[in-house]
């Protein structure tokens, strides 16, 4: 029982790690279509970026530089905790800057720093089939997928303009890669749908409770759904960020006190920060620094 | 304030201190030992190792301790241990007409070869607080029999009449799937799919059986056979060319005779469940065996009607380690979807009002 605590290199074996890279072999040539793999049981819970985390720990080398985020925060707990679980298991360098990481492991959030060609953004997917909501049968979906049968999702998203007025999917909003599969881009809020698009970094989605693993190669297409009549657009919000005073990014709204108080801040905590290292400075930073 | 998405470093590790706290509880107590575990709650050392799907009671007992007793807790804790765990092949298939039995009921017949041995049962037993239990009291020996011939299972008594489909056969050179190695695919077949129930969650799989009971998708069941006791796991050495024998485990089998089928080409039988369980578990045996039958339904022209019939439900829901990880991943932050959503709700709400003002102002026009 005494020997039971050793582990190979960033926790899986060799022989799980090739069947993984295999997997994510396939689901480069093929974008956005999802490759079935043989999930392990990892030591963190299903839904907790089990998907993610194997994609990393069979991709992740010696050299590498891993940073991960949550919400877009490298201090949310469980991206603590994912980070804390390589440095352990693999011992590798570890980073918050999105320019110093050669992997991004992610729940939620692409940052706002555009990524480069050296790069591989891991995204942790919980359901990783567009189709699900419409139709709960996975033998129903791999054949719609199959056939290219995507009316159902397009009448879902009329449906929404009938009733609404536009399109009411906020986050997983529904893209379409290189003119052929539809994806879910992971639970990402829509605003960041556009930053997939010709992204010179490698994507690559891993859903562990689901075992598929999916992929989007270097510079290719991904559309976002919609119509002629109704284009695809990305949430604005009306004010820049308070701490830093960034616009165009997207916005984490805090509850400053129970009389309605508010303040809109980066959710991406790294760009936030470089910004205010370079001078930028928002309406609430001097009552930040003040407090501290 | 808004520092408070800081120092989720420090926050983790207080918390695990806290927990290794409470586990361990008032130190002015002994700290139980693995061994205590592994001999006074084995029922619950069983389950660990049924359901994580690793045979091992002391490492199962370590996990149990671990997780403060929550056994989904600790399922997953050996689980996590069992996937790294090499795997060097596959045992001969166990014998269960050669298994040294320590319990072995049967109603469907009042008597038969081999008898009815009752075993270490909670069955008959009144169910009223035993105050002896409050301490430790001396406890009598056991009656025992010297363990005597092979007992032969209900099945093949009923199997030599031709009353009951065979044991099914897999085509030759069949490879038994590894539902922990492969992906899932539907339609499972069914090595697959009591691979599936052997380690899916107790409480489940008890609720479908008796929805199959209660008349969603009903199968007549009869318990042919429950025994439990020690079978030898052997694994052929293709060097040796013969098998060796690894040791012994514990577990519990139960056969479900079921409503009978024919048809112009083939006589009426009985059908069959099948249910087999590490350790000594009665009640997941007999809910596997109901919700096997029951997954067979397509096989024998029957209609899909209930949910224990339909595999993609069952076996896409019954592993507690899945169901609880993503249950429990909800009380991750999830600010970044929300704020989008609480966004879209403000425009709606937006939208509402400027139509409904709109309409104040055409009706006072109107007026």
């Amino acid at each position: 029982m005494n020997d039971l605590a050793t582990y190979n290199f960033a926790y899986l074996d060799e022989q799980t790690k090739r069947m993984i890279r295999r997997a994510i072999l396939k689901a480069i040539a093929i974008p956005g279509y999802q490759v079935p793999f043989a999930s392990r049981e990892m030591p963190m819970p299903y839904g907790w970026g089990t998907g993610g985390v194997q994609v990393t720990a069979s991709i992740l080398g010696p050299d590498d530089v891993l940073k991960v985020i949550d919400q877009g925060a490298d201090d949310t707990t469980n991206a603590v905790s994912i980070r804390a679980f390589f440095q352990k298991v693999a011992n590798v360098a570890v980073t918050t800057k999105t320019k110093e990481a050669t992997i991004i492991q992610t729940r939620h959030r692409i940052p706002e720093e555009p990524l480069r060609e050296s790069q591989t953004l891991v995204y942790q997917v919980p359901i990783p089939e567009p189709l699900r909501f419409l139709e709960p049968r996975e033998t129903e979906t791999r054949k719609m997928h199959a056939l290219e049968e995507y009316g159902l999702m397009h009448v879902k998203l009329y449906e929404d303009i009938a009733r609404n007025g536009h399109i009411a999917t906020t986050y997983a909003y529904p893209v379409k890669v290189e003119g052929r599969y539809v994806m879910d881009p992971s639970p990402t809020p829509k605003f960041d749908n556009p930053k997939m698009h010709r992204s010179e970094a490698l994507q690559l989605f891993g859903a562990g409770r689901e075992k598929r693993i999916y992929a989007v190669p270097p510079y290719t297409q991904v559309v976002s759904l919609d119509f002629e009549d109704h284009p695809f657009e990305i949430q604005k919000f009306d004010r820049p960020c308070a701490l830093c005073c960034a616009e165009n990014v997207y916005l984490d709204e805090v509850v400053l006190d129970d009389r309605g108080g508010r303040m809109f801040v980066c959710s991406d905590t790294d760009h936030c920060e470089d910004r205010r290292c370079a001078g930028h400075a928002g309406p609430m930073l001097a009552i930040e620094e003040a407090a501290e | 304030m808004y520092v408070a998405v800081k120092g989720g470093e420090a926050a983790i590790q207080n918390a695990h201190r806290l927990l290794a706290d409470r586990r361990r509880g008032d130190r002015s107590l002994p700290a139980i030992t693995i061994e205590q575990v592994v001999q006074q709650l084995g029922l619950a050392v069983d389950r660990v190792m049924a359901e994580a799907s690793l045979y091992d009671r002391s490492l199962a007992a370590l996990a149990v301790r671990q997780a403060r007793g929550d056994m989904i807790e600790a399922i997953f804790i050996l689980r996590a241990y069992r996937t790294t765990l090499p795997r060097f092949g596959s045992s001969e298939p166990i014998d269960t007409a050669r298994m040294k039995i320590e319990r072995r009921i049967s109603a469907t017949y009042k008597d038969l070869p081999g008898g009815q041995l009752l075993g270490p049962t909670f069955d008959y037993t009144h169910r009223l607080l035993d105050p002896s239990l409050l301490g430790d009291g001396a406890v009598a020996e056991p009656a025992r029999k010297e363990p005597g011939e092979a007992v032969m299972r209900v099945s093949d008594i009923l199997d030599s009449d031709g009353l009951i489909e065979g044991d099914g056969t897999m085509p030759e050179g069949h490879v038994p799937g590894d539902l922990t190695r492969e992906p899932m695919e539907f339609p499972m077949p069914r090595d697959l799919r009591l691979q599936a129930l052997a380690r899916g969650d107790e409480g489940f799989l008890l609720a479908l059986a008796y929805s199959t009971q209660r008349g969603y998708g009903r199968t007549h069941p009869f318990v042919g056979e429950i025994r439990i006791g020690e079978v030898e796991v052997e694994l052929d050495v293709p060097e040796l060319g013969f098998a060796v024998s690894l040791g012994v485990i514990r577990v519990t089998e139960c056969q479900m005779v079921n409503q009978f089928k024919g048809s112009a080409n083939e006589p009426p039988q009985f059908t069959r469940g099948y249910g087999l369980v590490f350790g000594q578990s009665e009640r997941k045996a007999m809910s596997m065996s109901l919700v096997d039958r029951a997954l067979r339904t397509e096989e024998f022209g029957e209609d899909i009607v209930a949910p224990a019939q339909d595999q993609e439900f069952v076996i896409s829901h019954a592993d507690n380690v899945q169901a609880t990880g993503f249950v429990e991943h909800l009380k991750l932050p999830h600010y970044v979807d929300f704020q989008a959503e609480l966004n879209l709700v403000r425009r709606m709400r937006r939208d509402y009002e400027t139509a409904r003002d709109g309409e104040g102002d055409m009706k006072e026009a109107a007026e």
